[in-house]
């Protein structure tokens, strides 16, 4: 039997989800436990997700479920992040410069966190310098780039080529979706592979860091 | 005997108007869905289409006479109007191009809560006074000044309350009216000269697409409400929601039936994208989304109206519903819905169109675009009721690849 908490997170039932929550840490339960549980509740909309019933208001409104809850546990919590955090693997993740769409890179990211693998969102609009220095500094197992406008077919090129440049292509593999990318801007752009959706992303990690 | 440009132009208008009953026009009409294309075709950057009007409509009838499609998508639809009108009013809700996105990177929406989700009943309660006092406000940063003002309808007392116009000194507001004009002057400059290009292309032989535009009720409360600020709301405050949807519902027919009936153009262009495959349950389109889209396209038809539906993204699992529009009334516009699949369910109803993947004509060997082309015609084409299009606006195509698909539906043309 799944915890109340982690039905109500799952279930959309937003103020029962807030409400179960603030009364487990009145009651003096390790807030550890209540993020665990979230997380369990964020594994199940994943999942349903990926099964085509839940979509992307279900995960919007997830999301403001977990933010509002991990507020809510922040101050009695030692250390900033769970020890579960990243632990499959690291990506590094943006919109390419000149686009500012960040619904999709949203979703991919949402999916990703929820099967354990630690985000670094740069968001929009993001200047290929920028994707240098994270794969830099962050040392990511994938780069995700993100492009929904047909202009951003050559960002994208250009976002490889200057990783390419830099010295560091072999470093990262490198995955692209949104709107219209396909199997052509893939080639086009010379990334590693393409994804048609937030599943197809995850799937890409997984298969990549060898967790499949 | 060549025809007469007149003759064209009935030719070219006549093929569409086939396609649209869903007979079998003369040969398979060509719709050039262009955007940004007259930019690249003349090697213009994105931002003089913006800030030189004159050049860049020089380049939409110059990429229209070459190319000389059936009908052509209209110039004012990636520019909207004047840059000089959205600096003069500090526009907030769309980056153009150089206004924080490269100049060379085409115009996008901006998306945020211009709504508030506390706001709803405030905006359901008095549209007009809300639009005045607190969107302009937020949307335009010149017209912030205006949240000062009294209630517009204050003035309905008449002599009573007439010294209320001293609103104009209120610190700000005058600045606000200055920009208004400065940006009106601009704007109908613009229009001007759209109008005229129109004219120009027209006495050449070339019908344009459209003549008015309009939104889905709940495309329209994505944009104002925000994409994500509109999904909370089916959770948190789906009454509202849909109150708000029903709301807006008359003034999503009523523009498009005033600027139609100003053109003279009887087609209508509606992009749709928030009720698409992924974004929502179908539980959530039927009670969000279906009603009040339904709503928008039958009574544009009941006016006679022809409305012209971008389905942007993917609608493959709601393909079905579409066929309780009236049968040949409507052009579907179709983006990555599977167009084969959507000519076995929809061919008995609405003229389908688009589709051709810009990829293809981006980066696509020639034989891949010949074959796609032709798989449209036969599969798509077959029995007419089919307007060969791109998926997409053509910004970033390749001018030559364009051609040789052109080319191509004109050679392999099944219906001569």
């Amino acid at each position: 039997m799944t915890h109340k908490l982690v039905d109500a997170i799952a279930g959309m039932c937003e103020s029962e989800a807030l409400q179960i929550a603030a009364d487990m840490l009145e009651a003096g339960e390790d807030p550890e436990e209540i993020l665990a549980l979230c997380r369990d509740a964020m594994s199940i909309v994943g999942d349903l997700f990926e099964k085509k019933e839940y979509f992307l208001p279900e995960l919007v409104l997830a999301g403001k479920m977990l933010s509002q809850i991990a507020e809510l546990v922040k101050p009695m919590v030692r250390s900033e992040s769970s020890a579960e955090d990243g632990k499959a693997g690291t990506v590094v993740i943006g919109t390419v410069q000149g686009d500012i769409h960040d619904l999709g890179k949203n979703m991919v990211i949402f999916m990703l966190e929820v099967n354990g693998f630690k985000v670094h969102d740069l968001g929009v609009d993001v200047p290929v310098q920028s994707f240098v220095e994270a794969i830099d500094e962050v040392n990511p197992d994938v780069l995700g780039l993100s492009g929904f406008l047909t202009v951003s077919f050559d960002a994208l090129k250009k976002t490889v080529e200057g990783i390419k440049r830099a010295g560091i292509r072999d470093q990262v593999k490198i995955m692209i979706g949104g709107g219209m990318v396909d199997e052509h801007i893939r080639a086009y752009a010379a990334a590693d592979a393409y994804g048609s959706d937030a599943m197809a992303a995850v799937s890409l990690v997984k298969k990549w860091i060898g967790k499949d | 005997m060549d025809s007469t440009p007149e003759q064209m132009y009935q030719k070219r208008a006549q093929r569409i108007d086939d396609a649209v009953r869903l007979e079998v026009p003369d040969r398979v009409p060509f719709f050039l869905f262009s955007g940004y294309l007259p930019c690249r075709y003349v090697g213009m950057p994105l931002q003089e289409a913006h800030y030189d009007s004159d050049k860049y409509f020089a380049a939409c009838k110059k990429l229209t006479v070459d190319l000389a499609p059936d009908i052509y998508f209209n110039a004012g639809s990636p520019v909207k109007t004047a840059g000089a009108a959205l600096d003069a009013l500090d526009m907030k809700q769309i980056r153009w191009p150089g206004h924080g996105i490269p100049p060379d990177s085409p115009f996008q929406f901006n998306e945020a809560e211009y709504v508030k989700a506390d706001e709803l009943d405030a905006l359901l309660d008095d549209i007009s006074d809300y639009t005045v006092r607190s969107y302009l406000p937020r949307v335009y940063g010149a017209l912030e000044s205006l949240s000062l003002i009294p209630p517009l309808s204050w003035l309905l007392m008449g002599y009573i309350t007439t010294g209320l116009v001293s609103a104009v000194t209120i610190p700000g507001v005058l600045d606000a009216l200055e920009a208004l004009i400065a940006a009106g002057r601009e704007a109908a400059n613009w229009a001007t000269k759209e109008a005229k290009l129109d004219q120009e292309l027209a006495e050449l032989g070339f019908p344009v697409l459209d003549g008015s535009g309009t939104f889905a009720p709940l495309d329209f409360v994505g944009v104002i409400r925000g994409s994500q600020g509109m999904m909370l709301d089916m959770y948190r405050q789906p009454d509202k929601l849909i109150a708000l949807t029903e709301k807006l519902l008359p003034m999503t027919i009523n523009t498009a039936l005033a600027l139609a009936e100003m053109s003279g153009n009887p087609r209508v262009f509606m992009a749709i994208n928030r009720g698409g495959d992924g974004l929502m349950s179908l539980d959530h389109f039927e009670t969000f989304y279906w009603p009040g889209f339904k709503k928008v396209v039958l009574a544009l038809v009941d006016a006679e109206l022809t409305p012209v539906i971008h389905f942007q993204g993917n609608w493959d699992t709601r393909l079905e519903y579409f066929t309780e529009f009236p049968r040949g009334k409507t052009i579907g516009l179709f983006d990555r819905t599977d167009l084969f699949k959507a000519k076995a369910i929809l061919g008995d109803t609405m003229c389908l169109c688009g589709n051709m993947p810009l990829t293809l004509l981006r980066t696509g060997s020639a034989d891949e675009i010949r074959d796609y082309a032709r798989k449209l015609i036969e599969v798509v084409g077959k029995d007419g009721g089919f307007i060969m299009s791109s998926n997409t606006v053509l910004d970033d195509a390749d001018p030559a690849r364009v051609k040789l698909w052109i080319d191509t539906t004109r050679e392999y043309d099944v219906y001569r």
